[in-house]
């Protein structure tokens, strides 16, 4: 394949959702001026546009503040959520036991646990936004990597046992690698969480210094545009944390090939 | 020379459920003789997987004893005495093929290159040297089950035991892989416990057809194959075939003979 056809492929699939939002815009712009629409009632995009440059200081250290909350949580959620699947994996009887606790505790509203948190914690604190992200983020993965340790083909496991394999052996040389692509699925569906919960967690109260405030404080003070940029810049991190959860799975896909892989392998001709 | 596999007394006793218990086998007696090719034929829930799991020790017998190479069969299965294939090739999507091979041999501790050169040795035999760098998902049914064939050979066990492993495939790649299995086979010198419903798959490969019947699973009938001189495709054209066939067939019926009964269900 020569150069020029590669870049013709690339742009026949970046150029029709770019011009389909440069589009919608577009007309959002026009409507706003052409029915006179007020605006504390939509802010057309050009002023959303301006108020992101004008106040891009204030809405990226808004952006670092959430975003923090988020990333941590999410390592955090990821990295209990990982060891809480091995415990379950190795003692099924937990299973039995944890799991109808985990669905109650994941039923609860996050505005409630946070509010509790909060009054545990200094308000000032983002401890509370953290533990809220990591309790959202752990049930993700310890749910998606429990069943990719447990979900073994059972041919696999025969044949291991032909070979008397232990325990151990079997975990490492089976359960683990199954259980890859299973966390970056759950990693894939944590990472938007992540963030959507990190905004959520704010509207309960603490510093008034993540995004999620600034867009009620400033929805408040009727500065409708102002409150656009953040959500504008919220949108952001939610497609920069989705980001980079796929450029982690297709990374691990070079090591070695997963079942999601095959249909795509199948498709192709590369 | 010792029996391969000696099925002593083998009895098996599921319990299911409340109290509902089923006799998966009853009074199993078998020997198997080093080199040999012996097949297990029977309908579904004869018991024939269930006896291929006990003698490898994958299930324990509710009564009776199985040997492997003189040994007790916990003892065959620790030692890897044996390989196995399954219905399902069973390779690992996330293992080039000859990761895949090399598998046994690295859980019985065997260094890099050793390994590797016998995994060279395995894909030459089954006749892919040169897939071993792609996984197996990028491979057709029939390779796979190759592939699976490598593995449960790749440590050279005298003892290869096999569950429907060519059950999956069309009919033109199974008898292909028959063929291929009966030259590995003779090649190698390693005896065979092979699982099947195909009557004539049974006959073409084995020596002796064993016919089971389900509940309570048992042996009905030992068929001796009366197939003189090695096998080629010719040979599933031979009236010695088709006598050992109809034999077979009769065996799963019942005793009858055939024609006199009219009620073949």
């Amino acid at each position: 394949m020569t150069a020029p056809d590669r870049a013709a492929r690339l742009a026949g699939r970046v150029l029709p959702p770019l011009a389909t939002g440069v589009g919608f815009l577009a007309l959002w712009e026009g409507a706003v001026a052409f029915f006179d629409l007020k605006p504390y009632f939509l802010a057309p995009p050009s002023a959303i546009l301006s108020q992101f440059t004008t106040n891009f200081a204030l809405v990226r250290g808004a952006a670092t503040v959430s975003g923090t909350n988020a990333l941590v949580g999410l390592v955090a959620g990821t990295v209990l959520g990982v060891a809480m699947s091995f415990v379950l994996s190795r003692f099924r009887f937990l299973n039995q036991l944890i799991t109808p606790l985990a669905i109650a505790l994941n039923a609860i509203p996050i505005f409630v646990l946070v509010a509790v948190l909060n009054n545990m914690y200094s308000i000032t604190s983002e401890i509370p936004r953290r533990v809220m992200v990591t309790l959202v983020v752990y049930f993700i993965v310890l749910v998606n990597v429990a069943r990719g340790l447990l979900q073994v083909h059972p041919t696999h496991l025969e044949l291991m046992r032909s070979y008397a394999a232990t325990d151990v052996t079997i975990l490492r040389k089976v359960r683990v690698p199954n259980a890859v692509p299973f966390l970056f699925t759950a990693l894939k569906i944590a990472a938007p969480s992540a963030v959507i919960t990190a905004f959520v967690s704010e509207y309960v109260g603490g510093s008034q210094n993540g995004l999620g405030s600034r867009i009620t404080s400033n929805i408040a003070n009727s500065k409708n545009a102002a409150a656009w940029a953040y959500v504008v810049a919220a949108c952001a991190l939610g497609l920069l944390f989705y980001a980079v959860s796929i450029i982690l799975e297709s990374a691990s896909r070079q090591g070695g090939a997963t079942h999601d892989t095959r249909a795509q392998a199948r498709g192709g001709n590369t | 020379m010792t029996a391969a596999v000696v099925v002593d007394g083998v009895g098996k006793t599921f319990t299911t459920g409340k109290a509902a218990r089923v006799d998966a086998l009853v009074d199993v007696r078998l020997e198997v003789r080093a080199g040999e090719f012996v097949s297990l034929i029977g309908p579904s829930g004869c018991g024939k997987s269930t006896l291929l799991r006990i003698i490898a020790n994958l299930l324990e017998p509710t009564t009776g004893a199985v040997t492997v190479n003189g040994k007790p069969a916990a003892q065959a299965r620790l030692d890897q005495d044996y390989g196995m294939a399954f219905q399902q090739a069973g390779l690992f999507d996330w293992r080039t093929v000859r990761k895949n091979v090399e598998l046994p041999l690295e859980l019985k501790g065997w260094d890099a290159s050793r390994r590797r050169a016998r995994a060279e040795e395995m894909l030459a035999l089954v006749k892919l040297p040169e897939f071993a760098d792609p996984h197996p998902w990028q491979l057709s049914g029939g390779m796979q089950q190759r592939i699976a064939i490598a593995r449960a050979l790749a440590a050279h066990p005298q003892l290869l035991l096999m569950d429907e492993p060519f059950g999956a495939l069309d009919e033109m790649t199974r008898e292909y892989m028959q063929g291929e299995l009966l030259r590995i086979c003779a090649e190698t010198g390693t005896t065979v416990v092979f699982v099947t419903h195909s009557i004539p798959e049974a006959v073409y490969l084995s020596q002796r057809v064993v016919v089971m019947s389900p509940r309570p699973g048992r042996i009905t009938r030992v068929v001796d194959v009366a197939i003189t001189g090695p096998r080629t495709e010719d040979t599933r054209n031979s009236e010695a075939f088709f006598r050992s066939i109809t034999a077979v067939r009769e065996g799963l019926r019942g005793h009858g003979v055939a024609g006199s009964s009219t009620d073949d269900r």
